[in-house]
């Protein structure tokens, strides 16, 4: 029983850590329609932000979240200036392309100046080993991450139901055109949201490096694991996105554990079942 | 056909609007031409070559669906390496034969293409994305996986080809690779075009268009679209078959992620809905990827990204379509009809 508790554990507090990812994708899939795989690659800097500030500059770990959160949001939003905004009105397809290719070059670049091979990570002795909780050994990073993601979760939902800034948000994903006929600044609204969901993208990348390990072929490695999230979950809704972000990662962990000869099977056929008996996604609105 | 027709009366009377249709130009002469040249130049890589044919009949298959139908797959290469698992236990239990082998190799894939298309008919958007990409996972799983009968990530050893009809024996510098990959990916061409251009391929096109508008035609828009996989599947099978025979060897590599998502970088270069693109893409992606992989090993995948980031910003339509824009404006500048 208790290993099926620890099992179960560890499958949520991985599961967290896929949704910190891939909220800030469900959003603006949700929003501008605009599916942008490069999300991937944000998360993977986001890890080297974090590493880079503590090996070079000697930042404790917790004081390099928030620097992430900002590095990766700031990177996020220049590249929509830049590139992102001209491909709104562009089909799936499109978009896809452009940002798979973004993906290939941030994966070269990464490669370039922080070599090919897993980076060393040092977690501040707190962080380190396990504690006893209800009678289940529990690694203390895993605790980290719940308590993390669950904050994330909570600051999000009530962030986007009861501040100003989330009704405009909320607004865009139902209709952009009204919205932007009420007087609302879709532009820069979705330029905000854009560096939010960067920021997140790259906070979770910061997070997973200590658990899935860092190297330039993260995107790759995790990109599928986005997708059947955010689409699952269903577009732009964050409580569907945790769900699917939980279920995933409980599925996966414990798919590896009992069942090692199956390896990802499951979790792909659940995907497919899933897409064909709702195609909006398990809390998506009929499109 | 007189000079006299208007294009609606060839239109009215309809055969003489496919037989217009289906008139082949001297640019489309002179590809295969050229193609079939490419064997007479000096230190010419054949193995390379052969690559470009397969790679580019593959990418044809994906056009099918893609570029006449607009259903975008993200697990082609599913098709692909059905077609080469079928061709290589064909070689490996006896079946040396070649291309009984690869007919075979395609009715497998064109019956799974068919059932995939029955499955997904009623989905669109991101969810068929999603399911073309999750099918593909689950064979790759299950091939990855199951050592006992696939050899795993070794590969299938031990595939035994015949010569072509009993005279051209596989050699060790592709010649006969060449000449086989060619002629196959010819014939299935030529019967990919005809399709394309029968009613049945502008039914397709009609329902990229507006299906809704299809169905008030009476046109069965969900039964072509499982037709559509099937024939889509079938050449994409060919194409893996191709694979497997003038390596003699299949990995689970052959229906990997990684190959759809480059038989889709392949076709939105060269440009999707022309036929050609496929084969112009397939041409520019092997001879680049052949030279920056030669010039920086390690980077080369950031220069593919930066040319697929260039054709979708500038080229969005990809490069033959340009090409041709470009060509009806400086005929139409000249005044030529």
């Amino acid at each position: 029983m208790t290993a099926v508790l620890t099992v179960l554990f560890n499958g949520i507090a991985y599961g967290f850590l896929l949704f910190i990812m891939s909220v800030g994708l469900s959003v603006t899939l949700g929003m501008m329609n605009f599916v942008n795989l490069a999300q991937a690659s944000f998360s993977m800097f986001g890890g080297y932000v974090m590493i880079m500030a503590m090996q070079w500059f000697g930042i404790p770990f917790l004081l390099t979240l928030p620097l992430v959160f900002i590095a990766i949001g700031l990177l996020s939003v220049i590249m929509e200036r830049l590139v992102f905004r001209h491909f709104y009105n562009t089909d799936d397809l499109t978009q896809v392309l452009l940002t798979i290719g973004l993906v290939f070059m941030s994966i070269a670049t990464a490669t370039y100046f922080w070599g090919g091979t897993y980076q060393r990570i040092d977690m501040p002795p707190w962080l380190i080993g396990q504690r006893e909780i209800f009678g289940l050994t529990l690694e203390t990073y895993r605790i980290f991450l719940i308590a993390i993601g669950l904050a994330m979760a909570l600051a999000l939902i009530l962030g986007l139901e009861r501040t100003r800034f989330g009704a405009m948000v909320r607004a865009c994903v139902d209709n952009r055109r009204v919205a932007g006929a009420c007087g609302l600044n879709t532009g820069l609204i979705f330029a905000l949201t854009f560096a939010v969901g960067g920021g997140l993208a790259g906070l979770g990348g910061a997070l997973s490096a200590n658990l899935l390990g860092l190297d330039p072929n993260f995107p790759l490695r995790y990109l599928v694991y986005l997708l059947i999230i955010v689409s699952v979950g269903g577009m732009g809704t964050i409580s569907g996105t945790l769900i699917a972000g939980i279920a995933l990662g409980v599925a996966d962990v414990m798919g590896k554990y009992y069942f090692p000869q199956f390896g990802g099977f499951v979790i792909y056929v659940l995907t497919v079942l899933c897409m064909l008996w709702r195609p909006q996604g398990l809390m998506g609105r009929k499109a | 056909m007189s000079a006299f027709d208007s294009p609606e009366q060839r239109a009215a009377s309809g055969t003489g609007y496919f037989a217009s249709l289906s008139r082949w130009n001297i640019f489309e002469i002179l590809f295969w031409l050229a193609l079939a040249g490419l064997y007479f130049w000096p230190h010419a890589d054949l193995v390379l070559m052969s690559q470009i044919f397969i790679w580019g009949l593959f990418a044809m298959s994906l056009d099918v669906l893609l570029g006449y139908r607009g259903i975008p797959s993200l697990g082609h290469a599913a098709f692909f390496g059905i077609g080469a698992y079928v061709a290589g236990y064909c070689g490996k239990f006896g079946w040396t034969e070649p291309i009984s082998a690869l007919v075979l190799a395609m009715l497998v894939a064109a019956g799974v293409g068919w059932l995939t298309g029955k499955l997904v008919q009623r989905v669109a958007g991101v969810a068929l994305l999603m399911v073309t990409l999750g099918l593909n996972l689950i064979l790759y799983d299950l091939v990855h996986r199951s050592t006992e009968i696939t050899g795993g990530d070794d590969g299938l050893q031990g595939i035994v080809i015949d010569p072509v009809l009993g005279l051209f024996r596989f050699d060790i510098f592709g010649r006969t690779a060449f000449w086989y990959a060619l002629i196959v990916t010819f014939v299935l061409f030529v019967a990919t075009r005809a399709i394309i251009k029968s009613p049945f391929g502008l039914a397709l096109t009609g329902a990229r268009e507006n299906s809704r508008r299809m169905i008030m035609l009476g046109a069965p828009v969900e039964g072509d679209v499982s037709r559509a996989f099937a024939l889509a599947a079938a050449l994409a099978g060919a194409a893996g078959a191709l694979l497997t025979q003038t390596t003699q060897f299949v990995a689970p590599s052959s229906l990997s992620f990684q190959r759809s998502a480059d038989v889709l970088v392949i076709l939105i270069i060269g440009g999707a809905g022309r036929l050609y693109g496929g084969f112009i893409g397939a041409l520019i992606f092997l001879f680049l990827r052949d030279w920056l992989a030669a010039i920086s090993p390690v980077y080369w995948y950031f220069w593919i990204g930066l040319l697929l980031v260039l054709v979708v910003s500038f080229f969005r339509k990809g490069i033959l379509p340009t090409i041709e824009d470009f060509y009806t404006r400086w005929r139409g500048r000249r005044g030529a009809p």
